[in-house]
């Protein structure tokens, strides 16, 4: 039995080294075919229609593949800071009309289409048309609504149609009161920081996608550091009034009982005042990187 | 050279079957027995007796749980010993969509042959067992007859020392029997060992030197054909026919067998001329007159009877 | 290794005298044809639908020899019992494996050649010339092969040890599961288990990543493809390949052939 042992022994030893390779290769080609830079979905079939034909009775199975194909696009783009989003309206489409249903696909799409670059395709008519194609599938469904409100608020700034969407919605049963207030709101006033405030919040604590809460929470940190930044100036006013100069340091205004405390931005750094005098995000806070970019896209 | 071609010693093999193959199944028990230089070696044994199993043990398409064996003095798991060895499997098959020469010229080039001498070799065998004129035929025309003598071609035409042959004659009609038995008998003269198996007994009678009976998975005997029977005759047999018109002898006619017109008479040796002196006395012409012998094929009988009846027995006692 | 080459040549011999492998060639290149028709009436697009369809075909068309004759390699030498007479002969089993593996392969590569220049026939009918970035085309089709030889090595591992049924479901079990090993890797456990997340991690590095040899959309627009990629697909399919196929030979060395 001596040959059959040795076999076995040598077995034992090369395939550990094998596997050990195939590692390592792995691993090589996974950068170079990253460098090839390659769309996973290069769709030469866009027909949405033609896909569901051929898909017969798996075009629900067929929307869900897509639909992942969606969020690893996305994903994949976001996490590599690629602005270029051009496949995501068409892999949104061909996903719906596969399956009109899936209402996750339309609330996705209609933020990341909508929101401008670097975090979105920077299309907002586009989310609005995925948006209509969805309130079409899915005529009970009244958060689509709150999501064309939202559009039309944010990005398009329209405040009459942003008010008419939330009135809409809100006459739905299931939907919620504040969507009513909300339409009046927006009627009333336009834009303003609670309004925004608020719908970032509601988005926030109801979305379940990872991706969707992020982008939620990033906003809603820019909202607060404004609303922040708007009651500093309106103290730093108030201690004009007092001592006939702007504060320098926003300490002074806690010295001057002006503010209970230092204040600090949502991730932590304080406030400066700059040289017009206005509060501003501090230079070490990766906030005003995103500050920039927000005013660069308006 | 070795004076024993094959040396097989307690080789035995389990077969596992049954749900998960957790049973196991003893086909082949123990097996110790040699083939000599030169000598025909006939395997006999009813089917399933393990004879296959061995073979197949042998030429390393399974392998033993217990026992070695070794072939012109080399183990049996030497892939070397394979070089001196002719092998024709039971039943065979070929790639029916190559001819019989291409067949063989696949085959030959697992033996260190040059390109001439395997040409040479492949048109050498195709005539020895009379495949010529069907050399260019595709092998999924070929009846049954000759696929086996185109693997006795392939067994043996790289000359091997040793050829082992796996029931060689199944399935033959009688013309197809005699070709492989010549085959077998000028590979004798030649010097070469074989084993052959069979369930056969005729043909082991007319070709072995020595037989081995296998049962059972067990080797019950070896030796020469004629010494594993009784030798002692059972008695003698007339063939004779009565004349038309002549007087009957009642006793006699008594304890005949008819015929149409011959009858045959069984009687003791030693009441063998007084039959005669009788049916001479009623004008009788005598045909023939011939020993009776016990066959291989009684002796064979009731080996199997004893095996079943131990089998029974040992069903019975639960053991 | 001289007798592993005349098992290959049998093994190619009879691929070719087998006439199922000309219905599949000539599916393939139908598929050709359909693609210049498809071509056609989508403007604009012609190329890269040729060059797309085309190369799905040679890739399907591909697979399915692969895992069906691949199969059938070792489990009807078996059933038929041809390999017993072979394995009298002074070879051993593993160049009895490596001569059927090598036998497929040049099958395969044989066939990919017939539909690649059915390809190139198609687009030039359509082209009426062919530009030098063409030629990425043939990195495409190459890539092709070298995942088809990692599926034959597969599809002989499972023929080795189950029956023909058993083997086709597993080898293409395994394409499947290579094609998304990537998304594996990438994907953004939510687990709250890291072995587990460890455990799936590396599991996506050793199974075979078929992705690897995907390059279809590059190749349909004409892009580059780096030699360096050429060369570690290359090693990689090779290496995968053998230790496929050391496997198959240790598991195909003990078996009792009944």
């Amino acid at each position: 039995m001596k040959p059959a042992n040795s076999k076995k022994w040598l077995l034992l030893v090369l395939l550990p080294l094998g596997f050990a390779g195939v590692w390592g290769l792995q691993q090589r080609i996974d950068i170079q075919r990253g460098a090839l830079h390659q769309e996973r979905d290069e769709m030469v079939l866009r027909s949405g229609q033609l896909i569901k034909a051929m898909s017969l009775e798996y075009a629900p199975l067929m929307a869900d593949i897509y639909w992942t194909r969606v969020v690893q696009y996305y994903g994949d783009k976001h996490a590599r800071h690629d602005p270029n989003f051009d496949l995501l309206w068409p892999l949104l489409d061909l996903t719906t009309t596969l399956d009109p249903n899936l209402l996750v696909a339309y609330r996705f799409g209609s933020t990341f289409l909508s929101e401008p670059s670097p975090r979105g395709a920077g299309h907002p008519e586009l989310g609005i048309a995925l948006l209509m194609r969805g309130i079409q599938a899915n005529p009970d469904y009244w958060r689509f609504y709150e999501d064309l409100g939202f559009i039309y608020y944010f990005e398009l700034k329209d405040y009459a149609k942003a008010s008419a969407a939330f009135a809409e919605g809100s006459k739905h049963p299931d939907s919620q009161i504040w969507m009513k207030v909300m339409a009046a709101k927006i009627a009333a006033e336009g834009e303003s920081l609670s309004t925004s405030l608020f719908l970032w919040n509601e988005v926030y604590q109801t979305t379940k996608d990872p991706e969707v809460k992020e982008n939620a929470m990033s906003h809603l940190q820019l909202l607060r550091a404004e609303q922040d930044c708007k009651q500093l100036d309106a103290l730093a006013d108030e201690f004009q009034k007092r001592t006939g100069r702007r504060p320098a340091r926003v300490d002074e205004l806690v010295e001057a009982k002006l503010l209970p405390r230092l204040t600090v931005d949502p991730l932590g750094f304080p406030y400066v005042f700059g040289p017009d005098g206005k509060a501003v995000v501090n230079i070490d806070s990766p906030l005003l990187e995103q500050q920039l970019l927000q005013q660069k896209s308006k | 050279m070795p004076s024993r071609a094959i040396e097989i010693e307690n080789l035995t093999k389990d077969y596992p079957f049954g749900f998960l193959h957790l049973k196991k199944k003893r086909s082949l028990e123990g097996l110790t027995m040699q083939v000599e230089s030169g000598e025909v070696f006939g395997f006999l044994g009813p089917n399933g007796a393990g004879k296959s199993t061995t073979i197949k043990l042998l030429v390393g398409l399974i392998f033993p749980d217990l026992g070695t064996a070794r072939i012109l003095g080399k183990p049996i798991t030497d892939i070397e010993m394979h070089r001196d060895i002719g092998y024709l499997p039971e039943q065979p098959y070929f790639y029916d969509y190559l001819t019989a020469a291409e067949m063989l010229d696949y085959f030959a080039r697992f033996h260190d042959l040059t390109a001439s001498d395997r040409h040479e070799r492949v048109a050498r065998m195709l005539e020895k067992v009379g495949l010529e004129t069907a050399r260019k035929i595709q092998l999924r025309k070929y009846s049954k007859g000759m696929l086996q003598r185109v693997g006795l071609a392939q067994a043996i035409l790289h000359h091997p020392q040793v050829v082992i042959l796996d029931e060689p004659m199944s399935g033959l009609d009688p013309i197809g029997r005699r070709e492989v038995r010549d085959i077998i008998l000028e590979l004798k003269r030649e010097g070469r060992t074989v084993l052959f198996s069979t369930h056969i007994l005729s043909d082991a009678e007319m070709l072995c030197d020595r037989v081995g009976v296998i049962v059972g998975g067990k080797l019950r005997g070896v030796g020469a054909p004629g010494e594993m029977v009784r030798m002692t005759a059972q008695g003698m047999e007339i063939l004779f026919e009565l004349p038309r018109n002549g007087s009957s002898a009642a006793a006699v006619l008594a304890k005949a067998t008819k015929t149409g017109d011959r009858y045959r008479l069984q009687v003791s040796e030693q009441e063998l001329y007084g039959a005669l002196e009788l049916l001479r006395g009623v004008g009788a012409t005598i045909l023939s007159v011939a020993q009776i012998k016990a066959s291989l094929e009684e002796y064979f009988m009731n080996l199997i009877e004893a095996d079943r009846a131990q089998a029974t027995a040992v069903e019975v006692s639960g053991k | 290794m001289r007798r592993a080459g005349a098992v290959a040549l049998n093994t190619f011999r009879e691929a070719v005298r087998d006439r199922v492998l000309y219905n599949l060639v000539f599916f393939a290149l139908l598929m050709m044809l359909a693609a210049v028709f498809i071509g056609g009436i989508s403007i604009g697009i012609e190329e890269l639908v040729i060059k797309s369809l085309g190369l799905s075909a040679i890739s399907v068309i591909g697979l399915l020899i692969a895992v069906f004759i691949g199969v059938g390699l070792v489990y009807k030498e078996i059933d038929k019992r041809t390999l017993y007479a072979l394995l009298a002969k002074p070879v051993r089993r593993w160049e009895f494996l490596l001569g059927k593996f090598g036998g497929l392969v040049l099958t395969l590569a044989v066939n990919t050649l017939a539909m690649a220049a059915g390809l190139f026939a198609a687009l030039f009918y359509v082209k009426h010339n062919l530009e030098r970035t063409d030629a990425v085309l043939l990195i495409a089709i190459y890539f092709i092969l070298l995942k088809l030889t990692l599926v034959v090595a597969l599809a002989i591992l499972f023929s080795c040890y189950s029956t023909p049924l058993l083997a086709i479901l597993f080898t293409s079990a395994l394409y499947i599961a290579g094609l998304f090993v990537e998304e594996m890797r990438t994907f953004q456990f939510n687990t709250a288990n890291p072995a587990m997340e460890a455990l799936l991690r590396g599991l996506s590095y050793l199974l075979p990543n078929f992705e690897n040899f995907n390059v279809m959309a590059a190749a349909a627009h004409g892009r580059e493809i780096p030699g360096a990629l050429v060369l570690q697909n290359t090693a990689y399919a090779a290496l995968y390949s053998v230790i496929v196929l050391l496997v198959a030979a240790a598991v195909f060395s003990r078996r009792n052939l009944k």
